[in-house]
């Protein structure tokens, strides 16, 4: 399949500079942009492998909503780039350190495999469903984990909350479904007064109107 | 090699005949748009070009293809640029998944609805890009009204879409409406009722049209985030809004109504004539009632305040959504609604 393999190479190529322009680059805004082009391009990759949910899945929750919400917060701070590259050259050595340990670690677990222990997926049959094969799975056989990580994004969650939730004297406060059970009474108080009489307080009146146009 | 040149090329032909049609009906839907809001507050709309004004569209099309691009000095010129193509791109992209009716779907793909849902909240980057990029204020902040509102809205309407998943039980568009085959109290708007106007209204608050339009607001922030942008470029803006407000309908229709399903399925003396039948004239028409819908909100009610618009996503409609996925489980375990 030729064109597969044209496909997967085109879309690792993105994937690597873009991933490579995350870090390389200087505004902020640029870097939040190539890590949406790079896990875009990790979607499409997915799809080749015949993962559509969670090719799918990949896009919606990290492209179409965290990214969103960095892209966001990067566009409304005014980042200076010049200070960001400040500890370039003192942290490079345990940048190159890491950098090598992840190389290593991948090149033993393909070493250790070997290229061929992972096959190319083959096409499912009509009606085969991933999604369905996937929720199954993840609801039985890996329940458990499942709950745990629920539980984890949960705390997380409460954690989140809880640090910008915090009472402030002096915010002002609107209660809308008090405003919508208000009632004409609370609001409006008719009063009678006694007319003025006298043609001074006419003339009067006339000129206030005058004044006011 | 000929064999895939050909595929390619059918496929191609495919894509054309889907396009085509969505771009004529964006250029039809702002002639409606302006003759119901005409009719609406006892005017004639457009009546000028063409007999009854149908040739409006494309006066429209032309004047703004003639129009000078004009770029900001200080804009970014190549996001600026490239921003209304993000915006135009998964606006027509997800219509390749909606079936019109029983055959008619360009990619019948297992997870056509999540397919969707992707593809709409990518909608978002073309406004935040296009109002970075402009380098105004303006645009920014209707950038950043956008961004906060579509994806406060996107879980509400991801939770609406887990009840009609939860009954249909499965993630395929067509499989969706085979679902509710058997007339118009077996379609799902019914059972999940609060689903389906929860559905719709984040829809329009997700499409950024009126009452949720603080994104363009412009008795506040001019035009938003397409303040800086003329011509063409404006015109692809449009064009991915439209289609998007459109999307939103089909989908509607899909989803709630039974999408090709005629309402007189079954019914005794109808239901064996044309109107028994389900097609794509069901589909279209039903499609139109929420088109309507979109220009009959615009028509009567006020723009929304930016707080409220954030209160009635989160605090009301996500609630409500939850206990009604719920409810949706309990109707399938029970029998009652699918399965």
């Amino acid at each position: 399949m030729p064109i597969i393999e044209l496909v997967f190479y085109l879309f690792g190529t993105i994937l690597i500079l873009a991933a490579l322009g995350v870090v390389t680059v200087g505004n902020p805004v640029y870097a939040a942009l190539y890590l949406v082009l790079a896990f875009f391009s990790a979607a499409c990759i997915w799809l080749l492998l015949q993962a559509e949910f969670l090719a799918i899945v990949l896009v919606l929750v990290y492209v179409g909503a965290v990214m969103v919400l960095f892209l966001f917060v990067v566009m409304m701070l005014d980042v200076k780039t010049a200070p960001l590259r400040e500890g370039f050259t003192r942290f490079l050595p345990v940048g190159l350190l890491v950098a090598f340990a992840m190389a290593l670690q991948m090149f033993l677990v393909i070493w250790t495999r070997g290229l061929e222990a992972v096959p190319m997926p083959q096409p499912q049959p009509e009606g085969y469903s991933h999604t369905a094969e996937l929720g199954l799975l993840l609801y039985t056989d890996y329940l458990f984990a499942f709950e745990i990580a629920a539980v984890l994004l949960l705390v997380a969650i409460i954690a989140a909350i809880m640090l910008t939730h915090r009472r402030r004297p002096n915010t002002k406060h609107q209660d809308p479904s008090r405003q919508v059970r208000v009632t004409r009474e609370e609001r409006v108080r008719l009063v009678s007064m006694p007319a003025e009489g006298g043609s001074s307080a006419g003339s009067d009146a006339a000129r206030k109107r005058g004044e006011g146009s | 090699m000929i064999e895939q040149l050909t595929t390619l090329l059918w496929t191609l032909a495919k894509v054309l005949m889907v396009v085509l049609p969505v771009t004529i009906s964006v250029a039809y839907f702002t002639y409606f748009e302006r003759k119901v809001i005409g009719y609406m507050q006892v005017r004639r709309g457009p009546n000028r070009i063409g007999p009854l004004g149908l040739l409006q569209p494309f006066a429209d099309l032309f004047k703004m293809l003639f129009k000078e691009l004009i770029i900001p000095a200080n804009s970014n010129r190549f996001l600026f640029l490239l921003a209304p193509v993000l915006a135009l791109a998964p606006a027509l992209t997800a219509w390749a998944v909606v079936p019109f009716n029983d055959w008619m779907v360009l990619a019948d793909i297992d997870a056509g609805l999540l397919f969707i849902l992707a593809m709409t909240s990518m909608g978002v980057y073309g406004i935040l890009i296009g109002g970075w990029a402009s380098n105004s204020k303006y645009a920014l902040l209707g950038g950043l009204r956008s961004a906060a509102q579509t994806v406060s809205y996107e879980i509400a309407m991801g939770f609406a879409l887990v009840g009609v998943v939860v009954l249909a039980g499965t993630l395929n568009l067509t499989g969706i409406v085979q679902a509710q085959s058997g007339g118009i109290f077996s379609w799902f708007w019914l059972p999940l009722l609060p689903l389906f106007v929860i559905y719709f209204i984040s829809g329009v608050a997700e499409t950024n049209r009126a009452p949720f339009d603080v994104a363009e607001g412009e008795s506040e922030i001019v035009a938003g985030f397409h303040v800086e942008y003329s011509g063409s470029a404006f015109a692809v803006f449009f064009l991915a809004e439209y289609a998007n407000m459109i999307l939103i309908s089909a989908l509607a229709a899909l989803l709630f109504l039974g999408g090709w399903l005629s309402p007189f399925q079954g019914v005794p003396v109808l239901g064996d004539t044309i109107l028994g039948q389900g097609g794509l004239h069901w589909f279209l028409a039903k499609t139109v009632i929420f088109c309507f819908l979109y220009l009959w909100f615009r028509a009567t009610f006020p723009r929304y305040r930016y707080d409220q618009i954030m209160r009635l996503g989160w605090k009301v409609f996500i609630p409500i959504t939850i206990v009604w996925v719920m409810v949706a489980g309990v109707l399938r375990v029970s029998g009652l609604y699918g399965g």
